[in-house]
């Protein structure tokens, strides 16, 4: 009911950006990223081949001027491939990663912030979660909602907030006794505004970091359910089915490996750049200098 | 003789903001059985010139850039790790200001008592864990550890915090040392215990003629102990002279300061508005926590406000006394409905508050507000001041986005800040800085009654004093209530019309401070008043005697 937004409100947001536009490092990391969405997104009008097309006379070739990056048994362009699996890849890291932080954030806050009898249950069923198997858990989203792709991001990221909820509950705890908090109930804020203004902005360092290795940890997640035949399918592909793919015909067609390794290395140093630059950044301690 | 001989010297802290003069040519010496005070307002480096003669100092970015330091003929600062390690063990011991932090709890305070003993360096000197027991519980009875076998095998958690410097001081003297570098010792405790400890330094001292180094910023402490004082300020020694010298003719401008600074007496204001109309009224009022270890129904329950009642009429200072634990913040608290309470009522303005939901006593929550003790957490640390005072202003809906700039001008103006400090995030001030910002955010909706609950216990004494002399220019111009938490009974004087003595939760005693300092009635009070330092060395030696 009371809410408090004023053109100043944001000035952790500002002088976040102005002092992450000096960080030399995170601007790389960041212009990287936006290189590889850009890329990911147009990749249906700017693909040499087609994801599928396959030229068996070509097949397992080495780089060369005609593919770039080689072609896979069958014959299929590699760059095209890994741009079409990028757009997999790229959208399941985001999107479960977002789906985890916003599950994690306001349950561990909720926990948190509130403590005993909600916190103890809130709690006990994160522990009931991290307790269920993980691959049942999905079997039987598949099996109830059936196969689908945004599906497979949600089941991911419903997975992965278990553990962002304890970082942020134990942050949370430690700083909901703090006298600034006391002092913002003084004032008669409500308790979702203290939360929202006092609590969560300062647990973003460690939930920063976390997601910056969540990403890839997630990415890597989707390869192994598609391996099993529960995420994306052939002739789909992602980096992760690259990868996998690539690593049974490693000794003899090495690029088949390198080339999609190469795609999730670049993405994973990208956002730990720009993850430690958001980190700092959004420290008003550190100087902006 | 000598024991230590200190000249020139120097530590320099690199940083990357550049290079921090900590320590700043400073010489002084101390003879055995003489007690050397250092006394100086934080980050004047008193602390820092003791730890580099024990090479306690993280470095880098400590560096020793000259001077020596003789320790019976020996330079500390170029001696080797082993030979450091060898003063460390048989002749310069140290007591940390902190009791509850400075003990292993893993560990029994005996088997921590021992330590040095057991694993001294030295082969020929390692004594046998029989010999080492006893040596240790024969000093713990000295130190005035009751049943000392006993305690012997307990962890430091179940000792209190004067118990715990009871430990320390018996851990530092286990080794027999030369030199005792006490580093603010008493800071961390409550007053009657200060004195005790005090009283047994002195005691311990003399009997056992050691050299003792007293670091502290409070000069009504050192008053009675200390033979020599040396005042530093910004890592330069300011004044040494005798203690008598230093109190009762210095010249010196920053030690007159410092003396000036101590809260003295009543300060009288003569534009205030009083009237016997009570604006809070809190009657039988009990606040209970459920302790769940409780194994019988007395103390299923920690009482922290048991059954109090009391009045504030409007327009005055009322002072709420009482050492630690003895429920105060919790009655503040209470008061605010910021802690559940028990039983019991709270009025305010006629209108009872407790129960209210939260909705119900938002339009009370403009009216009362509250300063925190520690400048350092009471501020969000990720939003600028302008944040921090604009909230309070747009929450309660008394600004407008025209108006707002102008009325958080005028705040700043206030509490005396400039206002080109608007965009700049906590860390960036000063601890005092900090409590003004936080003074403003309090005042900004013009509240009617203000609980400050120990506002000036972490601030250094000048800053205290501008800080309270603040308070009262804001009580004064804006017709204040005010509930005044604190265990400092000099600044309780100074500033408080009426004082409520608590202990145990409950409350001991009332009065009106100046009827009560000269007439006090009950045991406790009389103990609490007999127990504050003065900064008089001549009184002060002669408590000590006494005691």
């Amino acid at each position: 009911m009371n809410s408090i937004e004023t053109d100043k409100g944001s000035s952790l947001w500002k002088d976040a950006w102005i002092k992450l536009s000096k960080n030399r490092l995170a601007l790389v990391g960041l212009g990287l990223l936006v290189i590889l969405i850009v890329t990911s997104l147009l990749t249906p009008l700017i693909a040499p081949y087609g994801y599928e097309a396959q030229n068996l006379d070509m097949g397992a070739t080495a780089p060369s001027l005609q593919h770039w990056l080689g072609t896979d048994i069958f014959g299929r362009d590699m760059l095209t491939r890994i741009m079409y699996g990028g757009r997999v890849s790229l959208m399941v890291g985001f999107i479960a990663t977002a789906v985890a932080l916003v599950i994690g954030i306001l349950w561990g806050a909720t926990a948190g912030f509130f403590g005993g009898r909600l916190d103890a249950i809130m709690m006990r069923i994160v522990d009931v979660l991290y307790a269920l198997p993980f691959m049942i858990f999905i079997i039987l989203l598949m099996v109830v909602f059936g196969r689908n792709i945004l599906l497979l991001f949600f089941a991911i990221g419903a997975v992965e907030w278990l553990t962002m909820a304890r970082i942020v509950r134990s942050q949370v705890m430690a700083l909901r006794n703090q006298e600034f908090v006391e002092a913002a109930s003084s004032l008669g804020l409500s308790q979702w505004t203290i939360i929202r203004r006092h609590i969560i902005p300062n647990t973003l360092g460690p939930v920063i970091v976390y997601t910056t290795l969540t990403i890839p940890s997630v990415m890597l997640l989707e390869a192994f359910l598609s391996f099993l035949g529960l995420g994306i399918q052939p002739p789909q592909s992602s980096w992760g089915l690259l990868i996998n793919y690539g690593v049974e015909t490693m000794e003899e067609y090495p690029w088949l490996l390198i080339f999609p390794g190469l795609a999730l290395s670049l993405t994973l140093f990208a956002l730990n750049f720009l993850g430690d630059g958001l980190r700092d950044a959004l420290d008003p301690r550190t100087s902006k200098d | 003789m000598a024991i230590l001989e200190v000249d020139g010297l120097k530590v320099y802290f690199h940083t990357r903001n550049g290079v921090v003069k900590a320590v700043d040519d400073v010489s002084f010496s101390v003879d055995s059985g003489e007690t050397l005070a250092i006394v100086g307002e934080s980050g004047s480096g008193k602390s820092v010139t003791c730890y580099s003669l024990l090479d306690l100092l993280p470095k880098p970015p400590a560096k020793i850039e000259g001077g020596t330091a003789l320790f019976n003929g020996k330079d500390l600062l170029t001696c080797t790790a082993d030979e450091m390690r060898h003063h460390r063990c048989n002749d310069i011991a140290v007591i940390f200001q902190d009791p509850m932090t400075s003990l292993n709890p893993f560990l029994t305070i005996g088997e921590q008592l021992i330590e040095p003993l057991i694993y001294h360096p030295d082969k020929s000197k390692i004594e046998t864990r029989s010999r080492a027991k006893e040596k240790a519980v024969k000093l713990l009875d000295e130190v005035g550890i009751i049943d000392p076998h006993t305690r012997f095998n307990c962890y430091p958690h179940e000792f209190s915090g004067g118990m715990r410097q009871r430990v320390m001081i018996a851990m530092a003297l286990i080794t027999e040392p030369k030199l005792l570098i006490c580093d603010e010792p008493t800071t961390a405790l409550d007053v009657t215990i200060q004195a005790q400890i005090l009283e047994l330094i002195k005691k311990l001292q003399e009997t056992r003629n050691v050299a003792v180094i007293f670091i502290s910023h409070d000069l009504g402490v050192v008053a009675g102990i200390a033979d020599k004082i040396i005042v530093m300020c910004e890592g330069t020694i300011r004044e040494t002279g005798d203690t008598d010298a230093v109190f009762y003719h210095s010249s010196n401008d920053y030690t007159k300061k410092l003396l000036d600074a101590i809260p003295e007496g009543a300060k009288v204001l003569p534009n205030r508005v009083t009237s016997n109309e009570p604006l809070v009224e809190v009657s039988n009022l009990k606040t209970f926590f459920k302790n769940e270890s409780g194994k019988n129904d007395d103390d299923r329950y920690i009482k922290a406000v048991n059954n109090v009642s009391l009045t504030i009429p409007r327009g005055e200072i009322l002072g709420l006394v009482g050492e630690s634990g003895s429920g105060k913040s919790t009655l503040g608290r209470s008061i605010l409905q910021l802690a559940p309470t028990t039983q019991g009522s709270v009025k305010f303005e006629g209108k009872t508050l407790t129960g209210l939901s939260s909705s119900e006593l938002f339009p009370w929550r403009r009216k009362m507000q509250m300063i925190f003790q520690d400048p350092y957490a009471s501020l969000n640390p990720r939003m600028t001041v302008f944040e921090t005072l604009s909230e309070p202003l747009l929450y309660h809906k008394l600004a407008t986005k025209k108006t707002i700039a102008s009325q958080i001008k005028q705040l700043m103006d206030d509490v005396g800040l400039s206002q080109g400090q608007l965009k700049k995030y906590p860390h960036e001030f000063s601890g005092g800085q900090r409590q003004r910002i936080a003074i403003g955010r309090a005042i900004a909706t013009k509240p009617e009654f203000i609980i400050a609950d120990e506002p000036v216990s972490a601030l250094d004494v000048t800053i205290q004093a501008q800080i309270l002399d603040l308070i009262l220019d804001l009580v004064e111009r804006h017709n204040l209530t005010m509930m005044f938490i604190s265990h400092d009974l000099s600044v309780v004087r100074y500033i408080c019309d009426r004082v409520v003595i608590m202990q145990h939760g409950v409350v001991v005693e009332e009065g009106d401070t100046e009827m009560l300092w000269a007439n006090p009635q009950q045991l406790y009070t009389k103990d609490l008043l007999a127990a504050i330092p003065l900064a008089d060395p001549i009184s002060e030696r002669s408590r000590i005697a006494e005691a």
